[in-house]
């Protein structure tokens, strides 16, 4: 096996130009003085200081707040979906999570604007509401629209985590619950939900980073005026052209996210007992 | 001994194929009664059946005198020892003992109270903190007795429960379960492959097979009566010869005629004859009816396995006397050694 170790090095190298020197970067932008000229480096936190601003905070909030309603959302629908296929015998399940994969071999580009389609005030369920005598209702570039993109496209990251601990979980502890006097309702939430956690807190954490660093769905689907911390961060790099007030963005983003990971490993409880 | 559990014409199919064909036993009070036989008999199935997590396909499950078939395991006044114990993992081995207790939502010093006697049955006393994931194959064992046995169950199911241990354990496990049982008092349902474990800790042995049961009895008696040729192979090692009831008391196999202690058989009934190894003695030629030559000898620790080829056959004995291979013998037996059983057809 040792000397297969060779065949990793063109990936180092390519981490370090893609993901490290990217990564430098941004810290070296988020604490510089106005401007990209690396040379003329001047320290500064007003990058961000600035993120405090009002204006900034309220989008920080709205994508938070966002990225818990999807991700909630996404936990109910997620875990009844996984918990119906992995009562299913064995080749069903197969199939079925094939079929929760099929949406993401088409780009998530393509699906968002299939929701566009679906949504508008002429789309598809408008038109189907005005056969039945309904007025049409305005879907598009609300919450509404931005939270059913967003669990659409990230559902399946939520189901496969999930299902995959009910599924490798022992029946006989299902069977021994119950022969302990557990009916099926206690049976589910003091051995099998426990039990799935694992998977519940994996899901939880995937659905939760994609929801609050997106930028395509709420900019599709939420209209212009819809701005989430993704599109801040897009924005200032893109269109204003302030890539240090970006970089602080992404920056304290990162962090967030990190932070959140950790609570989460925390919480975990197989973590814990290998740790 | 009253009757606690009857079966009544159970039988069970998965999808085409029928694992029970008509299972019909009771079960008594205080009665440690083991379901013997090999992979695929349909052992375990009866046990799921009782239990409560397999519907029989027909047939009739009475608990004290009521049909429970279509009662949901969770209702039932029977508990489950697991194969691989099925402890939760997520819980330290307080919780896991406790955990019938607790949904039943008892009072929490009621609840110690009871683990502590439990702990101090299997002796695992002081364990209370442990993770369960963490124990030895043997103290998982306890923990999952100690489980079942808190919820007071009228019966307690075994489902080759000490499977997983080593020859040691084992051995220790069978002792304390019977000590266990005469301690507590209940009935034990015990479903095992492992004859010498069945012969050793049962009051009932039922040995079964291909769906149906075989032989009920002590022990001694299956041992020693084994009703056709399955039971005799299964239990011990036997010579199995094909033979002829000529009346009561006189059985002719070999060519020859041997008197016996059955009776209840027709005249001139094909039959066939179980001779423990154990009861056959070698001695002189001309001092036995049936003559061989030695052809192997193997030493077993306590005795030797000879095997003695004679005209018809190979008798395997089992003696603490060494006979060289090569050499004439003779193969003596008294009237008692000899077992007659009804002929099967199958075997």
């Amino acid at each position: 096996m040792k000397h297969f170790r060779h065949l990793a090095k063109p990936y180092i190298l390519w981490s370090f130009l893609l993901i490290v020197i990217p990564l430098f970067m941004i810290v070296l932008y988020a604490f510089m003085g106005s401007g990209n000229a690396v040379l003329t480096f001047s320290f500064t936190l007003e990058n961000l200081a600035k993120f405090i601003e009002p204006t900034y905070l309220s989008v920080f909030w709205k994508s938070i707040k966002l990225g818990v309603v999807t991700t909630a959302i996404c936990l109910v629908f997620g875990y009844m979906l996984a918990y119906i296929i992995s009562k299913m015998n064995e080749r069903t399940q197969d199939m079925m999570i094939l079929l929760v994969t099929v949406p993401m071999w088409i780009n998530m580009l393509l699906r968002t604007y299939a929701w566009m389609n679906l949504l508008s005030d002429n789309g598809i369920v408008n038109s189907l509401l005005g056969l039945l005598g309904i007025e049409p209702i305005a879907m598009m570039y609300t919450d509404f629209s931005v939270i059913v993109g967003m669990v659409c496209n990230f559902l399946p990251f939520m189901i496969i985590p999930i299902h995959t601990s009910l599924h490798k979980m022992d029946k006989s502890l299902i069977e021994a619950a119950y022969d302990l006097g557990a009916n099926r309702v206690q049976t589910f939430f003091k051995v099998i939900f426990k039990l799935s956690l694992p998977g519940v807190l994996n899901g939880i954490m995937m659905v939760f980073l994609m929801a609050i660093s997106t930028f395509v769905i709420p900019k599709l689907l939420g209209g212009g005026q819809y701005v989430l911390i993704g599109n801040l961060i897009e924005t200032q790099f893109v269109t204003v052209g302030d890539w240090n007030f970006g970089s602080a963005i992404s920056l304290i983003l990162a962090i967030i996210i990190i932070l959140f990971m950790r609570v989460m490993k925390k919480i975990d409880p197989q973590e814990d007992k290998e740790g | 001994m009253n009757k606690l559990i009857e079966l009544k014409n159970l039988t069970k199919n998965f999808e085409d194929q029928q694992v029970l064909k008509g299972i019909n036993l009771d079960i008594h009070e205080n009665e440690f009664l083991t379901l013997l036989g090999p992979s695929g008999c349909g052992k375990t199935t009866t046990l799921r059946i009782i239990a409560g997590f397999e519907e029989p396909s027909s047939g009739e499950v009475i608990f004290n005198g009521k049909d429970i078939s279509k009662v949901p395991p969770y209702k039932r006044e029977v508990n489950t020892v697991f194969q691989k114990y099925a402890l939760f993992p997520h819980m330290n081995v307080y919780d896991n003992i406790a955990f019938g207790l607790n949904i039943k939502k008892m009072d929490k010093t009621v609840i110690k109270e009871k683990v502590n006697k439990m702990l101090k049955l299997v002796g695992l006393e002081g364990y209370e903190k442990r993770d369960v994931t963490l124990l030895s194959g043997g103290q998982q064992q306890r923990v999952a007795i100690a489980r079942a046995l808190i919820n007071e169950p009228k019966v307690l199911l075994l489902d080759e429960p000490l499977g997983a241990l080593d020859a040691k354990m084992r051995k220790e496990m069978q002792g304390e379960l019977k000590k266990i049982q005469k301690e507590v008092g209940i009935t034990f349902v015990f479903v095992t492959h492992d004859q010498e474990e069945a012969l050793s800790m049962s009051d009932t042995v039922v040995v079964m097979n291909d769906g149906e049961i075989q032989q009920i009895g002590s022990p001694i008696d299956i041992y020693n009566e084994p009703e056709n040729r399955f039971v005799a192979g299964f239990i011990g090692e036997s010579n199995i010869i094909e033979g002829v009831m000529i009346k009561d008391y006189l059985v002719e196999f070999d060519g020859v005629h041997f008197e016996c202690v059955d009776r209840g058989f027709e005249d001139h009934e094909p039959v066939e004859v179980v001779l423990r190894p154990e009861d056959l003695d070698i001695v002189e030629p001309e001092k036995a009816s049936i003559t061989g030559t030695v052809t192997s000898v193997t030493f077993k620790g306590v005795h030797y396995e000879i095997m003695v080829e004679t005209e018809m056959r190979t008798y395997m004995v089992q003696t603490t006397d060494y006979a060289e291979p090569g050499r004439k013998v003779g193969l003596s037996f008294g009237p008692e050694d000899i077992h007659v059983m009804c002929k099967m057809g199958n075997y």
